[in-house]
């Protein structure tokens, strides 16, 4: 371990670093740890494997995929058109991407309620031409979370269009390739990575994901009940063991995801770096 | 220059037809437009669906003063806090190598994937009534759950990451060379801080700030499950928004949601602006 000699403040840095992490988020964290041992392993079982909270984890995880999925497809097509086109409002356009982000999702929530509900302006309208009803619907949670997915996919997928070499499509064309054959061929594999991170980021995100969707998904039980919300439903029954257990598979699959979207960005540089 | 040139030349050989091009942005912007124009609209019209003289009115409600003040308290503890964290944590990460530095970075951005919700619970697990330290603070007569402290550990925990995640990157790209050459010119530490290094990453400082504050505002799930929803007490203005959407005031809860709507539009202009001054930073 070789230091900086003339360097000052690694103790102090350092410490200080680690003490605060311990404090605000390590310690708390492992608390969620250490109450699910009080649990025995077939009471873990039990309360994991009842019927309402499979069928919670079956609506976060569907919808969160659906929404992805979505979000991945426009959220190319978005990314694509701001790299490569130009035209009138783009800068404008370009700056709203990241409304999701700085957008309280307790108002995401509310609007979106308002706009799709039965009686909203768009609700009515599907409901009347279409006879589709998304609000208060589990189709309802997709919208949500696509409306939280957008920034992630764009902004993913944004600085490695831009930074797509060229010359490969000139080369490519100049052999003779079409258009679609440039895109399907020599753009969309380069791009793919990024796609998938952006896709895997927003899944993600979809499933812990609480505010912008409670006011839009009705919150039935077995139909469009989420597992955030069967958490704080847990919690407020005073089940500690069962809000507890539920969070913790609800962490651990995070984790997991955290760790795939780790490996997929290590191969995307790793391919970036092979070009 | 002749590069530019040339590969405008080949370009024309390999753009989009019109027609595609045209249905790509037709389907982007109308994407973006229901998706997020639609939203940010229909917030301000919902607020003033009853006239100027109700919104005002629900605005300068007790309740609603009081969630503004409790918001603007609970930002004004975290971000300097998880600021001067952040800028602790990148100094020692970016400056110095040590063992365990790769987990450390990792550790760091571990509450951005934790679910907002699991966030909350996790301080109802160590201080609420039935929690570890839980009847320690009841015998002392101090709450934590559904008061105030409460919401500010869950913000705190919530918007951990912001700025040491945008300092981390951007000191490790700089080096330290310039740092060294202050040093051994005689700087002392402090000095060399607010000398060199601070001028060099204000705007990435800044930047990690104003996400920081975006969010500590704005959050939801976790502060909703610590508050205990005590309007006029420990309601936040977006928990505020909530209770007033679920009890049917809708002129309220959009009255709220305006200014937090307010608040994300000022953030998007100020990154706007922040990562130009960035880029122009980078290119200079």
């Amino acid at each position: 371990m070789s230091q900086s000699r003339i360097m000052p403040g690694f103790r102090p840095t350092v410490s200080f670093t680690v003490f605060y992490l311990s404090l605000v988020v390590l310690i708390p964290l492992s608390t969620l740890v250490f109450k699910s041992f009080e649990l025995n392993f077939d009471d873990y079982v039990n309360i994991i494997t009842h019927k309402r909270v499979v069928a919670a984890f079956r609506v976060s995880f569907t919808t969160a995929l659906g929404a992805a999925v979505i979000a991945s497809f426009f959220g190319f097509i978005v990314a694509w058109v701001l790299t490569r086109y130009s035209f009138a409002g783009k800068r404008f356009f370009h700056a709203l991407i990241d409304l999701p982000f700085a957008l309280p999702t307790a108002v995401a929530g509310i609007v979106l309620a308002t706009i799709f509900q039965p009686s909203g302006f768009l609700g009515k309208f599907l409901k009347e031409n279409f006879d589709l009803q998304i609000g208060f619907k589990p189709a309802g949670i997709v919208v949500a979370l696509i409306f939280i997915s957008i920034p992630f996919v764009v902004r993913t997928v944004e600085p490695v269009l831009q930074e797509f070499d060229s010359r490969m499509e000139e080369a490519a064309s100049s052999l003779g390739a079409t258009r679609w054959q440039v895109f399907t061929k020599i753009i969309f594999p380069n791009i793919f990575p990024a796609l998938l991170t952006g896709f895997a980021l927003s899944f993600a995100r979809g499933v812990g994901e609480y505010g912008s969707v409670i006011f839009i998904a009705g919150n039935l039980p077995y139909v469009s009940e989420i597992v955030p919300l069967l958490i704080i439903t847990k919690l407020e029954q005073y089940d500690m063991p069962g809000a507890t257990a539920i969070a913790l598979t609800m962490l651990v699959i995070s984790f997991l995801l955290l760790l795939l979207i780790n490996l997929l960005q290590h191969w995307v540089r790793k391919r970036s770096g092979q070009l | 220059m002749s590069a530019a040139i040339s590969t405008r030349v080949h370009q024309s050989t390999l753009d989009d037809a019109n027609w595609v091009r045209w249905s790509l942005i037709t389907i982007a912007l109308g994407f973006v437009i229901l998706f997020l124009c639609v939203p940010l609209v229909l917030v301000i019209i919902q607020a003033f669906s009853k006239g100027f003289g109700a919104y005002f009115s629900a605005l300068s409600q007790p309740d609603m003063q009081a969630a503004m003040r409790l918001t603007l308290l609970t930002a004004l503890i975290t971000v300097p806090l998880n600021t001067v964290f952040g800028v602790a944590a990148a100094w020692a990460i970016t400056r110095f190598e040590f063992r365990g530095k790769n987990l450390l970075i990792t550790l760091i951005d571990l509450p951005f994937s934790v679910s907002p919700v699991i966030s909350g619970l996790i301080f109802v697990l160590l201080f609420g009534a039935q929690g570890w330290f839980g009847s320690w603070f009841v015998e002392h007569d101090i709450k934590i759950i559904f008061a105030v402290p409460g919401i500010v550990l869950a913000t705190l925990f919530i918007t951990f990451p912001f700025v040491a995640r945008q300092l981390i990157p951007l000191m490790q790209e700089m080096g330290s060379e310039e740092e060294e050459a202050a040093l051994s010119l005689g700087a002392s530490g402090w000095k060399t801080f607010f000398l060199v290094t601070l001028p060099n990453i204000k705007w990435a400082l800044l930047y990690g700030v104003l996400l920081c504050n975006a969010r500590a505002m704005g959050e939801f799930g976790a502060v909703s499950v610590v508050s205990g929803h005590i309007r006029g007490m420990t309601n936040t203005l977006p928990l505020h928004v909530e209770v007033s959407y679920n009890e049917y005031d809708s002129v309220s809860a959009f009255a709220g949601a305006s200014i937090l709507a307010g608040l994300a539009i000022v953030t998007l202009i100020l990154k706007t602006l922040l990562e130009w001054k960035q880029t122009n930073r980078a290119t200079v």
